[in-house]
C-alpha cells in the first residue's frame, strides 16, 4: 500500500466504473499499471466488491429497513465474535457492528414489510443465547448514506462575473 | 486638461454625453475587462460548458457555512476591528508559520481584507507615487495593472516565456528594472499559466529584489493548490522577508469566493500605512465571512485536502486529453488553470476562444487577456466535474477537426 493505492482507492470508492484508461491517466499510471495495482487491491481482500449506491425508496419496492440494538453477554475466550459471526449468517442482516455505549452489537436488517422484520427479531434474533435485550428502530426515511446525499439538491448556480 | 469645462454644453443634449465628461482620465485610461462582452455573449446561450471563471465548483464546506450562520443567530453582526477579529489574526499566525514557516505576528503584521482583491489595492496605494513603475509579471491576473494604474504608477510588464514554464526569468526582469522602478509584482502559483516557483527560482529573483532595493509584492492566494511540491511562499526566500507583502485569501483553498475574505501580512512599519487606507475605505472586512474563514482554518483542513486530490484529478486527465487533442499544453503544477498552446492552429487565441464558444459552446478565455506572454494561449479553468472536462475536450476535439 502506498500513497498511489489510496488515490486509486478514493477513486473507486466514488466511481467504480471509471476504465483502467481514465483511472491511468487521472494518476498518471498506465493503464496496464492501475489494472494491475487494482487486480492486487482485489486479491488481497481491501477491495471486497463493487457495489451501486440505490435509493431504494425512490425505486419504490416498499422494503423496510431498521436499525435493531442487542445487549449481548459476552462469551469466555471469544467476547462476542462467535455471535456475531452466528448472526452476520443471516441474510437479513445487512450490517453488523460491536458498538461502545449502552448496548453492544448494532444490526442494520432489510425486510419486505414492518411483519417479516419484527417476525425475524423475535424468532431468531431475541431467543438466541447470550441476547438479553432488543430494541428495533424502523427507519422512516434515508437523507444519505455512505456520504451520498439521497434527496434532491439544487445546483449552486454560478452567478455571472466578470473575471 | 478640464473635459467637463471645455465640452460642457449649456443645455446638454443627452444625459450620457453629459456623464461622460465627469468621468476622470485616470478612470478613462483603465480598459474594460477583456472578457466581459465574451461572458455576456456565454450567458445568452445554452448549453454552454463554462472553463471560463476561476472559480471552484465545490460548495463552501458546511462546518464553515454553519458557524457563520450560527454567530448570526447569536447576532454578530457589527463591525470587527480594522485589521481582524483577533481570534482570526491570530489562528492565521500560527498557520503560516506552521504550514509555510512564514513569520507574521498577530497584532501587528496580519490585516484582514474583503479578498485578496482588496488587499492588492490598498498595497499599491501605499507604496506608489506617480511615476513610480511597478513590474508585473506577466501573464497576470487582469486586475494588477489597473491597480497600479489607478493608483498613478506605471505597470510594467515583465514576460514568462513558456519555454521557462512560465516562471519568472531572472535576466528578463533585470532588463526592465530602471532608476523609477518601485516595486516587483508576482502570483505563483500562477492566474492563469498554473505556473509554480521553488525555492531555488525565488532565490534567484530575491538577489536582483535586494540588489536593485524593491518592494516584493506576491500574491499567494492559489498557494494550497499545488499538485507537486508543498508552496514556498517569498517571504521565507533569503531575506526578502523585510521587503516583502504577501497576499492571500480563503476563495480558492476553502471555495469561498463569495465571502470576500483575505489577508495582507507586512512588516509593521508598512502594515501601519496600509492599515491607514484599509480603514478609509473598507473599514474591515465583513464579520460573517471572518467568522467563516476562522473555522475554516480550524476544521476544514481535511475538506481542502479532498478538493486538492480532486484538482489534481482534474489535472491529470485534462491536460493530458489538451496534449492528445493537438493543444500543446505544458503541466501546470499549482492554482486550477490549463494553459494550452493554439500556436499550431492558425488561430489567434481570440479567434479561437470566440470561434470555440459559438460553434461547440465551450467558453474558455483568451490568454492574451492576461498581457504579455498569453497570446496564442487560452485558460481553462478545470474547476468543473470530471463529467464536464470530459465533454468540453469532446467538443474542443471536433472543433479542431473541423479547422
Amino acid at each position: 500500500m502506498d500513497e498511489k493505492d489510496l488515490e486509486l482507492l478514493r477513486i473507486l470508492e466514488d466511481n467504480s466504473r471509471l476504465s483502467a484508461q481514465e483511472i491511468g491517466t487521472m494518476t498518471c499510471l498506465t493503464p496496464v499499471e492501475a489494472e494491475g495495482r487494482i487486480h492486487a487491491l482485489e486479491t488481497s481482500g481491501i477491495i471486497r466488491k463493487y457495489t451501486t449506491v440505490i435509493n431504494w425508496e425512490m425505486a419504490g419496492n416498499g422494503e423496510v429497513s431498521s436499525i435493531i440494538e442487542l445487549k449481548v453477554s459476552p462469551e469466555r475466550d471469544y467476547g462476542y465474535d462467535r455471535i456475531a459471526e452466528r448472526l452476520s449468517r443471516f441474510r437479513q442482516v445487512k450490517t453488523l457492528r460491536l458498538m461502545t455505549g449502552t448496548y453492544d452489537l448494532q444490526l442494520l436488517v432489510t425486510g419486505k414489510n414492518m411483519q417479516e422484520v419484527s417476525r425475524f427479531v423475535s424468532e431468531h434474533v431475541a431467543p438466541m443465547d447470550r441476547i438479553r435485550e432488543t430494541a428495533t428502530h424502523i427507519i422512516m426515511k434515508s437523507y444519505k448514506e455512505n456520504g451520498n446525499v439521497l434527496f434532491e439538491q439544487q445546483e449552486a448556480e454560478r452567478l455571472p462575473y466578470s473575471f | 486638461m478640464n473635459n467637463r469645462k471645455q465640452n460642457a454644453s449649456p443645455i446638454p443634449s443627452k444625459q450620457g454625453e453629459t456623464m461622460q465628461n465627469f468621468i476622470s482620465e485616470r478612470a478613462q485610461s483603465i480598459p474594460p475587462s477583456g472578457i466581459r462582452k465574451f461572458f455576456d455573449l456565454a450567458l445568452t446561450m445554452e448549453d454552454v460548458i463554462s472553463l471560463g471563471v476561476g472559480e471552484p465548483d465545490f460548495r463552501t464546506p458546511w462546518n464553515i457555512c454553519e458557524s457563520s450562520i450560527y454567530s448570526i443567530e447569536q447576532g454578530v453582526t457589527s463591525y470587527t476591528p480594522n485589521k481582524g477579529l483577533p481570534a482570526l489574526r491570530e489562528a492565521l499566525s500560527s498557520y503560516l508559520k506552521q504550514h509555510y514557516n512564514l513569520a507574521y505576528d498577530s497584532n501587528n503584521e496580519i490585516i484582514i481584507t474583503s479578498g485578496v482583491s482588496e488587499g492588492l489595492d490598498i498595497a499599491i496605494r501605499a507604496i506608489v507615487d506617480p511615476g513610480d513603475q511597478v513590474l508585473i509579471a506577466q501573464p497576470s491576473y487582469v486586475s494588477y495593472a489597473p491597480c497600479v494604474a489607478l493608483a498613478g504608477g506605471i505597470p510594467v510588464p515583465v514576460e514568462c516565456t513558456e519555454s521557462d514554464k512560465f516562471k519568472l526569468n531572472p535576466d528578463s526582469l533585470q532588463e526592465k528594472i530602471t532608476p523609477k522602478t518601485k516595486a516587483l509584482m508576482i502570483n505563483f502559483p500562477n492566474n492563469p499559466t498554473g505556473a509554480v516557483m521553488n525555492r531555488k527560482d525565488l532565490e534567484a529573483i530575491a538577489d536582483i529584489v535586494i540588489d536593485n532595493d524593491l518592494l516584493l509584492i506576491t500574491d499567494e492566494v492559489y498557494a494550497e493548490l499545488t499538485y507537486e511540491e508543498s508552496h514556498i511562499a517569498a517571504g521565507t526566500v533569503s531575506d526578502l522577508w523585510e521587503r516583502t507583502i504577501t497576499l492571500n485569501g480563503f476563495s480558492k483553498a476553502y471555495a469561498m469566493t463569495g465571502w470576500r475574505v483575505g489577508y495582507l501580512c507586512a512588516p509593521k512599519e508598512l502594515c501601519e500605512t496600509v492599515l491607514k487606507i484599509h480603514q478609509y475605505v473598507m473599514l474591515c472586512a465583513p464579520v460573517m465571512g471572518q467568522i467563516g474563514a476562522l473555522e475554516a482554518i480550524r476544521s476544514a483542513e481535511e475538506d481542502k485536502n479532498n478538493m486538492v486530490n480532486e484538482y489534481r484529478l482534474r489535472r491529470n486527465m485534462f491536460v493530458a486529453g489538451l496534449n492528445r487533442i493537438g493543444l500543446p499544453t505544458h503541466v501546470p503544477e499549482g492554482a486550477f488553470y490549463a494553459f494550452p498552446s493554439v500556436k499550431g492552429t492558425g488561430l489567434s487565441d481570440t479567434e479561437f476562444a470566440e470561434r470555440l464558444l459559438k460553434e461547440q459552446r465551450v467558453a474558455v478565455v483568451p490568454g492574451s487577456v492576461f498581457g504579455s506572454g498569453g497570446e496564442f494561449h487560452l485558460r481553462c479553468a478545470y474547476a468543473v466535474s470530471r463529467k464536464q472536462l470530459t465533454e468540453a475536450l469532446a467538443r474542443m476535439e471536433t472543433f479542431l477537426n473541423g479547422l
